[in-house]
């Protein structure tokens, strides 16, 4: 009986949790599917509508910005690169620059430690202006470059990728030595099948973290054809409705890749501790 | 690192080149920049600069709109770290208790967290503005709410938009720090300790201290840097600018009002406020608190 109560208990709680993490989103989905007339005279709706198809297809294909330049769908696809570019190349850099650190006997190896993880300590938010006036110097506004490149400046991967080598027995690099493999096969044929879960949760994490920039695309992109889905939500225009719809899709790729990759971002956070 | 490596005059530096060069440019160019700024005084039409020596720190010191973003960001890293740490743990100690539905109860509570500050933010903004929103009317029947011109409503709109998709990040990590404590150690204590709640605070929480520090810091980043988006996209620091963050308030100054001076100064201040942080974490939880 005891034991029945508490599992309800436990059960009540967590349905309080889940109404408060819930139904926002609900809300703001329900009230994407009526027309914009109906939620200005009415408020925002907790049953749905039914405005859905008309909404959504006008948000994701009408021109808009300032100078009704991009849609919404361009704006999908400029994340889209952006998010994969600093997921890309951080997996690659990182991998690489950990492999170096630990399995190399390397001169001045505390000053390049140094080097790499101090970056730790100044993230972007901290260097914008002077980033911007780099990129600007470099000619990298208005570029998927200069979106991509200042974010993929990060030792955070390098981070996780060491702490993960060192884990690593030492015998496998005994054994290998033995067989006459040399860096780049070890590396290749080894360590990197090894780091598979480790190379999905880092790439998880770098996606979905470049695909939510928000300040440095909004500094970046004078021009609307490079605009991302995050920031073109608050300079987009349109009528309550459409931006309601627009709110919506913009979250859906990154929860996608959360909930169905929930598993193995976690795994991966937590074969390090 | 390792007792064993490869013995190589050349290959290693192969391996670390590319995120060298990617740091070097990406990173420590705009850093000496940061410092040249934080030091040098232009005149008002950019024409110029001269060497400021600590003019520019004195001048943010003498400021009291710094003031009041530091007392802000201070308050507000506080308060998120212990709203969304309470409520992450509580939820994640009920989710890991429960028999049916645990993982259906994990993935609604975990998804929030992938969704960018600056989309909550905008949300947000939809549940407290005068027209539409149900917050907003709500707490105006309760006590005549009005963030436009009272501070404390303002904060509490900008806590409320900030905690809420931080609460899922604690729920991750305190549910995977339970899962992480051994079964017997658990199953010993029941023998020892009738009383659950005691038992929690006895066993279970000092075990989850780790996971905990770890929440802290990572909270406290959070609220530091990642809701710029969410004060972009609420409050803009109104009332007055008693709602910027430091990050906030050195983005305005710097990207809207143009003073690099002041800006890079800032940075510089945020750069020492980081480091202590870190060599606290360094020092304190590292070297301390290990169970395993």
């Amino acid at each position: 009986m005891t034991k029945y109560i508490s599992s309800t208990i436990n059960h009540f709680i967590l349905s309080i949790g889940l109404l408060i993490m819930v139904v926002p989103i609900w809300i703001i989905f329900a009230s994407s599917t009526h027309s914009s007339l109906f939620i200005n005279t009415n408020g925002l709706q907790f049953f749905l509508g039914d405005n859905f198809i008309d909404n959504y297809s006008r948000v994701l294909f009408k021109q808009s910005g300032f100078f009704n330049e991009i849609t919404a769908l361009k704006m999908f696809f400029n994340s889209f690169v952006m998010a994969t570019g600093i997921a890309t190349l951080s997996v690659i850099t990182s991998l690489m620059a950990a492999y170096g650190l630990v399995y190399f006997k390397v001169k001045y190896a505390t000053f390049i430690f140094w080097l790499i993880f101090i970056t730790l300590l100044v993230p972007l938010e901290l260097r914008i202006m002077p980033s911007y006036i780099v990129m600007s110097k470099l000619n990298l506004v208005n570029t998927f470059a200069g979106l991509i490149l200042p974010i993929s400046a990060s030792a955070i991967a390098t981070f996780f990728f060491r702490q993960f080598y060192k884990s690593i027995p030492d015998e496998l690099l005994e054994a290998a030595k033995l067989d006459g493999t040399n860096s780049f096969r070890f590396f290749i044929d080894f360590l990197i099948p090894l780091s598979k879960t480790m190379i999905a949760a880092v790439f998880i994490f770098m996606f979905v973290f470049g695909y939510n920039q928000y300040l440095w695309p909004l500094i970046m992109t004078t021009s609307e054809q490079y605009w991302t889905v995050v920031m073109g939500l608050k300079t987009m225009y349109g009528s309550i409705a459409d931006r309601f719809a627009f709110v919506i899709m913009s979250m859906i790729p990154p929860v996608i890749i959360i909930i169905f990759l929930q598993k193995l971002f976690i795994q991966g956070i937590f074969q390090n501790k | 690192m390792k007792k064993v490596q490869f013995k190589s005059n050349y290959s290693q530096y192969f391996f670390l080149a590319p995120q060298l060069l990617i740091l070097l440019i990406f990173l420590y160019w705009p850093i000496i920049q940061t410092f040249k700024d934080a030091f040098t005084m232009q005149d008002a039409f950019g024409f110029g600069s001269q060497f400021a020596g600590f003019d520019n720190f004195l001048f943010i010191f003498s400021d009291p709109s710094y003031f009041t973003a530091f007392k802000f960001t201070i308050i507000y890293s506080f308060v998120i770290t212990l709203i969304t740490g309470s409520i992450g743990l509580l939820l994640a100690v009920q989710a890991n208790k429960v028999m049916h539905g645990k993982s259906a109860y994990k993935t609604l509570l975990i998804w929030p967290y992938a969704i960018a500050p600056a989309v909550v933010g905008v949300m947000a903004n939809y549940f407290f503005s005068e027209r539409y929103g149900l917050l907003h009317h709500l707490f105006n029947n309760l006590w005549g709410f009005n963030w436009y011109e009272n501070v404390f409503d303002a904060y509490i709109y900008v806590i409320i938009a900030g905690s809420w998709k931080q609460i899922s990040a604690n729920f991750i990590f305190f549910l995977a720090g339970l899962q992480a404590i051994q079964k017997t150690v658990i199953e010993a204590s029941i023998i020892d300790c009738k009383s659950n709640i005691r038992r929690f605070w006895t066993i279970t929480f000092p075990l989850l201290m780790p996971t905990t520090f770890f929440l802290i810091i990572i909270n406290i980043t959070y609220a530091f840097f990642d809701t710029f988006g969410i004060i972009d996209t609420t409050t803009i620091g109104a009332p007055g600018s008693e709602t910027k963050t430091l990050v906030y308030k050195a983005y305005i100054d710097g990207f809207k009002g143009l003073d690099l001076g002041s800006a890079g100064a800032q940075s510089i201040m945020m750069m020492i406020i980081v480091l202590v942080i870190t060599i606290f974490q360094f020092r304190y939880i590292e070297g301390k608190i290990h169970y395993n």
